[in-house]
């Protein structure tokens, strides 16, 4: 009997065929998938709600194999289980979410606290204001809370430190000011647009990557094969997306440590990136540049000319800027051996995007499930192994090369475009669809199911800083508090990406 | 009292000298040299805002720290004119008047009950003790090398004459800096344009403060900046007549101010745990000049 069905990227498969095992064998099952594999890793793991009951999916991602293993399970509302978290701790926080949503128990859980107090959660009576902060008794050790309001135009997010003098021994981060309801409300819009444009919402750092993941799955829900010109845009938006927000987080990076040359330089130097995307589709986050099933926007020689002449100005301050920051000794002393996350650690967390390949945990979509374009590319995702704030600045640095490498064969071969009319596009009754997207930050999943009038009856969307939050937690562990924004900066991650 | 108006002066445009340098140095044009100064006058005029957990001391404490930095500024003298207070052993009023103010500071700051607050005032507590035996014995070896034990006594007396002598004023001028740059919250050891509580020193401190105290303390800064100065541009002044004192006076003030403008341009802060050892290295520099004392004066063997 099979207890999963393999699907690849960007597929989709009537609902039926996803195999329904008893709670036990799906456990096992999906454990011995994952037992000493580090190739593999859960992408989604989320309750379908039918009634009294929840239907369970769990989507484990095979990257050597390209393929995306889909089982699920039915338990009550209300269940208590035995919980997946107890062998493989990725698990922990899709099991935090499963109950906080629909009250599910489970009896061997690690630390059961609400991931962001959904507006759907099942028990209205815990709020934010009365959270189970870890705490600590003692004399010696203090604690400080940091935000929700944070100084600067931030997010928010509560941050928990219990510290020993100037040593952080724990931090705890308490997110979910920013929750939105943005999973209901892609059920609740019924007009594709809008669908559209919630996408571009969930994270405003990522709207390309998040709008991609949309449109992907979308066109895949509906049968629609893209062509070559959407693929070429999503593709090209992508790599320009890495690009700008890579430039603006070492930019980031230089004002934590308070090197103002590396600060200016590449704000600077962002800018003329993201207003190329304004020249394109007439706004900086690149938000209205992709749409299911067409563009607005072709992509024309004057754009690939413009692009490369963004670039001739672009690149040799950048290298310049980067060596630079590279051979200075302050700057270095301050990122080498500071907020570092081990090999093991990342694994365990299941960190995705940067915050795995910082330490040596190859995980890159582009590479494992290639979308758009990315099957045409030779990718090779670049890995550090040391784990620290110095390998998230060395891969920024490094990918930011290889993205303009990318770009510039990209527009060497602009296809002619042709979608620049909506398709009729209607989903398929009772089908899944996953869809896989590495976006700047890491890799995005969006996952959706329908009804069997073809409607949408679920929309799921996990950000990459849904786990990489963890790693920030235990990165600044035993540093100094005073490292504290260098660590949090290197990661950047996303407040309402996590939020939703 | 020449010295007194001239540190005032100064102190008008110290800062604005600091950030211009910044400015330039990184590509922008950047605000007038006055802008810091007409920041402090709107800061003044407006009304202070007091949390309901702090109680008298923070109310006046600024009060307190401003007139701390005023005293100690009386006892700078400039060249041949002694500060408005001159007295054998004035140095050590000047060190602990402002170890007054900044104790106040720093009860204040734990006032607030703030756990930032808390953190600030533990730090900067800890760097300026740190300094405090680099400037004490930078003065004691001063006062064994001229006889004198008055600023106004030292520096008037103070002659180079021999390559070590030199050696002593490049040397003291160094430790001045950098005690100038740890005592005003400066980088490497402090950055003063974060907006992150955590990696704060003194701008932390002072979160809570608002329209008058706050206008009171940023000023207080501007003047202990001049200050510094002025007592460095002593080590290059000896017994000129004023009409080369002032001259020398606002070089030495204005090329203090570029060099910390660029000094903070092209190097990244230091890591909170290797400030103690940059702040000792004050303290190794000094006993240096001690030992080069103890060998103008054939004491040593």
């Amino acid at each position: 009997m099979n207890y999963n069905v393999a699907i690849r990227n960007n597929q989709s498969i009537p609902l039926k065929d996803i195999p329904e095992q008893s709670y036990h064998t799906f456990l096992e099952s999906n454990i011995s998938l994952l037992k000493d594999r580090d190739d593999r890793h859960c992408v989604n793991y989320f309750g379908y709600g039918i009634g009294e009951s929840v239907k369970l999916f769990c989507c484990i991602a095979d990257d050597s194999m390209h393929l995306i293993y889909v089982s699920s399970c039915i338990v009550n509302k209300g269940a208590t289980l035995n919980s997946f978290a107890k062998h493989n701790f990725a698990f922990e926080k899709f099991e935090r979410e499963i109950n906080e949503n629909f009250g599910v128990k489970y009896t061997d859980h690690p630390w059961f606290k609400p991931v962001r107090y959904a507006h759907n959660r099942i028990e209205k009576s815990k709020v934010m204001d009365n959270y189970p902060f870890y705490g600590v008794e003692s004399e010696e050790l203090h604690e400080v809370g940091v935000g929700p309001v944070h100084a600067g135009v931030i997010e928010p997010g509560h941050f928990r430190f219990i510290c020993n003098g100037e040593q952080i021994m724990h931090l705890e981060i308490q997110l979910g000011y920013q929750h939105r309801g943005i999973e209901q409300l892609f059920l609740q819009k019924k007009s594709l647009i809008e669908r559209t444009i919630l996408a571009e919402s969930i994270a405003g750092d990522t709207t390309v990557g998040h709008t991609t993941a949309f449109a992907n799955l979308w066109e895949s829900l509906s049968d629609y094969q893209a062509d070559k010109d959407l693929q070429f845009t999503r593709t090209l938006a992508l790599e320009l997306e890495r690009i700008a927000i890579h430039t603006g987080d070492l930019s980031a990076l230089c004002t934590d440590i308070a090197y103002q040359l590396g600060s200016s330089v590449f704000g600077r130097l962002r800018t003329p990136i993201i207003n190329y995307m304004q020249e394109w589709c007439g706004n900086r986050l690149a938000k209205s540049l992709i749409r299911v099933g067409k563009t607005n926007f072709p992509y024309t020689e004057y754009h690939a000319n413009r692009l490369n002449e963004v670039f001739a100005a672009y690149e040799p301050d950048f290298n310049e800027m980067i060596t630079k920051l590279f051979k200075l000794p302050s700057a270095l002393s301050r990122f080498e051996r500071t907020g570092v996350v081990t090999h093991e650690e990342v694994k365990l967390i299941g960190t995705v995007g940067m915050a795995a390949r910082m330490s040596g945990l190859n995980r890159d979509i582009r590479l494992s499930h290639p979308h758009n374009l990315y099957s045409t590319i030779n990718h090779e995702p670049i890995i550090k192994n040391h784990g620290d704030v110095y390998s998230r600045t060395q891969i920024r640095k490094e990918e930011v090369k290889q993205s303009i490498g990318y770009v510039k064969t990209l527009i060497n071969d602009i296809p002619t475009f042709t979608s620049i009319s909506e398709p009729e596009l209607t989903p398929k009754p009772e089908m899944f669809a996953l869809s896989l997207v590495e976006g700047w930050r890491g890799e995005i999943c969006h996952c959706a199911i329908t009804n069997a009038k073809g409607e949408l009856a679920l929309y799921k969307i996990k950000d990459p800083s849904f786990h990489n939050w963890l790693a920030l937690a235990q990165s600044v562990r035993n540093n100094e508090i005073s490292d504290f924004p260098i660590c949090n900066k290197s990661f950047n991650l996303s407040y309402c990406g996590h939020d939703l | 009292m020449v010295s007194l108006i001239l540190i005032i002066a100064a102190s008008l445009f110290f800062t604005g000298i600091i950030i211009r340098t910044k400015s330039l140095s990184s590509g922008r044009k950047g605000p007038g040299i006055f802008q810091p100064m007409k920041d402090i006058i709107k800061l003044l005029r407006k009304g202070s805002v007091y949390s309901r957990t702090t109680s008298i001391i923070f109310q006046i404490a600024p009060s307190f720290y401003f007139a701390s930095i005023l005293m100690a500024i009386l006892c700078v003298p400039l060249g041949n004119y002694p500060g408005v207070i001159s007295f054998q052993g004035d140095f050590i009023l000047f060190a602990y008047l402002l170890a007054f103010g900044k104790f106040f500071m720093i009860i204040s700051a734990l006032d607030t009950g703030s756990s930032f607050e808390g953190m600030g005032a533990s730090r900067e507590s800890l760097f300026s003790m740190l300094a405090e035996p680099a400037f004490f014995i930078l003065m004691g070896s001063f006062a064994l090398l001229t006889g004198q034990t008055s600023f106004h006594g030292i520096f008037s007396t103070l002659h180079y004459g021999s390559h070590i002598s030199y050696m002593l004023g490049v040397l003291a001028t160094f430790v001045f800096v950098i005690i100038a740059m740890i005592e005003n919250s400066r980088m490497p050891v402090d950055d003063p344009k974060t907006h992150l509580e955590l990696t704060m020193i003194h701008e932390v401190m002072i979160l809570d403060n608002s329209g008058f105290d706050l206008g009171l303390i940023l000023h207080a800064t501007n003047l202990k900046f001049a200050m510094y100065g002025a007592i460095i541009s002593n080590f290059f002044i000896g017994d000129l007549s004023l009409m080369y004192t002032i001259p020398i006076f606002f070089v030495v003030q204005i090329s203090f101010a570029i060099a910390v403008g660029i000094f903070e341009s092209f190097m990244a802060r230091f890591r909170m745990s290797h400030n103690p050892q940059f702040i000792f290295i004050l303290t190794s520099v000094s006993l240096l000049i001690f030992f080069g004392v103890l060998l103008l004066l054939q004491k040593f063997v």
